[in-house]
């Protein structure tokens, strides 16, 4: 299949010239790629030394263990005046990754939601799907961010009159309140439940697919998962603390003079990035989940059909399974996308990596070459990462045949 | 280490070979209008989703018309047309806000007198990319070569007018707006052609550290945001350059984007050329051709015209894509709205809305548009493949 330099010598005269010899001329194309690419490196060093010399700047990564002198607020890792430069850049990283995966899930939700009414026979629902993919996907995610940002929660009303959404939240122009919990021994072992319930129905899940392939009758998951997800972490609760009610303390925001108090704090900065970011991405990944369920050949529901199954065993057993081989990878991709496009938290002001890196970081110390560089070696690792994920899961995925 | 192209650009972006994954065509549910409308009610579900959609737009678009359209101030000559609604509690789009300023979100601060520059380069611009584009205009490789060599040079003479040309110089700092827009985006584009080529057959090549070279530029720029391009085009590469030489704002602004452009380009015509059949490769060098002569007439004219609606995505992402530049201080369409609508004697509490929703309208339809083309070029293409 590589016809490229190999061929052209079989055939000629047996005393082939040494230039047309493929081998030496790849070498020699390599040879001056090599050469072209150091020179160009070294050129640059020596430009980047003269610089740094001119500005008084050296070169380094110790400025990361000198205290910072600027607050950072809204931050999942709290940090103050006097921490570290190291841990800015972490509480950065941290907030990044906070709202890559809310937005991430958000998203997920959103885009399974709009791609299967996209498919709806329905005429309305599918068209209004569809105005809504093309809306989101044909005008720029920035624009979209200031408009949340600058438009839609900027006009909302002041902590006096906060709106109250279903759950207890409350939603003003300083951002979203919601209830949080207070520590205490009924939470750890809620929290301990839910992991076993996800191992027990892991467990469950395989051990049906086992017994499917067997030939035996599956296990009814669709009851056994919901009640080993509320029993098991009802039943640790109430093992610890001896009642439910009681052991769960939580505090609910409320207004307490000029502002809103207790619960927790979403900052606007935080609500506006992850609208945007959800919204923006969820018409993508609509995309995705529509063209994976159309790939499916219709003679596959046929065949289900022809089986004797039932249209909701048909879509669970022979739909869903083939088209989530063709959504996944193309829908990590996206997750990969959206933690990149997070960068643009900068325009809004919410402190991600990017905005405390290249803003207060970058300005005190003036290492841009440092801290530019260690964001995008940060961005790096996280697509490599996914990469490694998706050629194993492609691997798997492949099918044998084909 | 292999790593195959997990991160689409954009979604529409052919992931591999673009003859095999032609995404299904979007359904088309209006058969017949009776029958359509029979279907939004035919089931209690059915029914339940049309009141349910139909209650969302009712939320939706309801308050979007009545802001675009209905409540909105259409002729005046500063803000106080504007604040005159505002007292009723009706708030709409404050529209002379941008029939007055349009020049300034068209051309900056671009001197008015030389305007018919930028508008002689946008028309050769139009022109150039429709002969480029349209399927049947005779001489379309010749229209690309224009569009990659001599269009660039010209528009650059057109628009900056440096010493040589007789025109009056206008330097790159009072360009802005929609011109900047086009003038990022279209520089990314040209760039990133030529320079996705070599790294596409730089990554299929077989000497070692060709390819290797090709796969760290391309994972590098494609794993980082481009925003963390952008910072370094804008800080670091005048560190890397000889002390005293600082490029031009915009210059290094071009730089950032089309290297980022170039590796997204780069898999994407990788896919095209995966996606031709090996006997393609196999005939051209039984005829004995070189591997440059093999590649220019044979293998990428086929490649290039298959990954047409993959380039044409690219370009959509680009173009939407330059509005970071508005974050490294460069004056783009958004730039212009937002220093506008700072503006005092524009103040008003919908002027920054009616900014946006002008930048909004300007992206959707250009985006739009071309996303028809690049759906419909799919389409044509997968017709013409199923016909061999």
């Amino acid at each position: 299949m590589r016809a490229g330099q190999t061929v052209t010598t079989s055939g000629r005269a047996p005393r082939a010239a040494w230039w047309g010899n493929p081998a030496v001329r790849a070498f020699i194309w390599q040879a001056l790629l090599v050469i072209a690419v150091i020179s160009l490196f070294v050129w640059a060093g020596r430009n980047v030394a003269a610089n740094l010399r001119a500005s008084n700047i050296t070169w380094g990564f110790g400025f990361l263990t000198e205290a910072a002198n600027f607050d950072i607020t809204g931050s999942l890792i709290p940090f103050r005046a006097g921490d570290t430069y190291a841990r800015a850049l972490l509480a950065g990283f941290g907030n990044t990754l906070a709202a890559a995966l809310v937005a991430i899930l958000i998203a997920t939700a959103l885009g399974f939601v709009v791609g299967v009414a996209r498919l709806s026979r329905n005429v309305l629902v599918a068209r209004f799907a569809a105005a809504y993919v093309e809306a989101l996907r044909n005008t720029p995610l920035l624009l979209q961010l200031l408009v949340w940002y600058n438009v839609v929660l900027k006009s909302l009303p002041g902590p006096r009159q906060s709106i109250a959404l279903p759950g207890g939240l409350l939603l003003n122009n300083r951002g979203l309140y919601g209830p949080w919990p207070v520590a205490a021994p009924g939470w750890s072992a809620l929290g301990l439940g839910l992991l076993a319930a996800l191992a027990v129905s892991i467990g469950l899940a395989v051990w049906s697919a086992r017994r499917r392939r067997a030939g035996r009758a599956p296990l009814a998951l669709w009851l056994l998962t919901p009640l080993v997800f509320i029993g098991l972490p009802l039943a640790a609760v109430w093992l610890t603390a001896g009642t439910v009610a009681g052991a769960l303390p939580v505090t609910w925001p409320e207004l307490r003079g000029f502002n809103v108090g207790g619960g927790v704090t979403l900052l606007p900065e935080f609500v506006a990035l992850v609208l945007g970011l959800s919204l923006y991405t969820s018409a993508f990944i609509a995309e995705i989940v529509r063209s994976g369920v159309q790939a499916v050949p219709k003679g596959q529901r046929e065949a289900g059909r022809a089986l004797g199954l039932r249209e909701g065993q048909i879509l669970r057993l022979i739909v869903i399974p083939q088209a989530l081989r063709l959504i996944i990878p193309p829908l990590a991709g996206q997750y990969l996308n959206l933690t990149k496009n997070s960068s643009l938290a900068v325009a809004i002001g919410y402190p991600d990596l990017v905005s405390i890196g290249a803003g207060p970081v970058l300005q005190n110390t003036g290492q841009a070459l440092e801290v530019i560089s260690l964001i995008m070696l940060i961005y790096l690792a996280l697509s490599l990462l996914t990469a490694l994920l998706m050629n194993w899961w492609n691997a798997r995925m492949a099918l044998a045949e084909r | 280490m292999t790593m195959t192209p997990t991160s689409p650009a954009c979604a529409s972006t052919p992931r591999s070979a673009p003859a095999q994954t032609t995404p299904a065509r979007p359904p088309q549910p209006t058969a017949g209008l009776l029958r359509g409308l029979r279907g939004l009610v035919s089931t209690p579900v059915n029914a339940l989703l049309t009141v349910l959609a139909l209650a969302i737009a009712w939320f939706l678009l309801r308050p979007a018309i009545e802001f675009l359209f209905i409540n909105a101030v259409w002729s005046g000559h500063d803000r106080a047309a504007c604040l005159a609604g505002e007292a009723s509690g009706e708030t709409g789009a404050c529209w002379p806000f941008i029939t007055r300023r349009i020049g300034y979100f068209v051309y900056g601060q671009y001197p008015e007198a030389q305007r018919w520059r930028p508008n002689l380069a946008m028309a050769l611009c139009a022109l150039n990319i429709a002969a480029a584009l349209w399927p049947r205009a005779p001489y379309r490789g010749a229209a690309l070569f224009a569009f990659v060599v001599p269009f660039p040079i010209i528009s650059w003479i057109l628009l900056y007018g440096p010493g040589f040309s007789g025109l009056v110089t206008v330097p790159t700092n009072l360009w802005g707006g929609v011109l900047v827009t086009l003038v990022i985006s279209i520089v990314g584009i040209v760039a990133s052609l030529p320079l996705g080529v070599l790294l596409a057959l730089g990554r299929r090549s077989r000497m070692p550290f060709v390819r290797a070279a090709s796969i760290v530029f391309i994972e590098v720029m494609r794993g980082v945001p481009l925003l963390a391009v952008l910072f370094m085009a804008n800080r670091m590469l005048p560190l890397f350059l000889p002390p005293g030489v600082l490029p031009d704002p915009l210059v290094r602004v071009m730089v950032g984007v089309s290297l980022f452009a170039a590796a997204g380009m780069a898999e994407v015509i990788r896919g095209g050329l995966q996606a031709l059949p090996k006997g393609q490769y196999e005939a051209a060098a039984a005829l004995g051709l070189g591997y440059w002569q093999m590649m220019f007439t044979v293998i990428l004219p086929q490649a290039l015209t298959l990954v047409i609606p993959g380039i044409v995505n690219t370009f959509i992402s680009l173009f939407k894509d330059t509005t970071l530049v508005t974050i490294v201080g460069i004056f783009d369409l958004l730039t212009t709205i937002d220093v506008s609508s700072r503006d005092p004697a524009w103040a008003t509490p919908v002027t920054v809305s009616t900014g946006y929703a002008f930048a909004a309208m300007f992206y959707f339809i250009c985006c739009y548009a071309m996303s028809r083309y690049s759906a419909a070029m799919e389409r044509r293409l997968a017709a013409a493949g199923s016909r061999s």
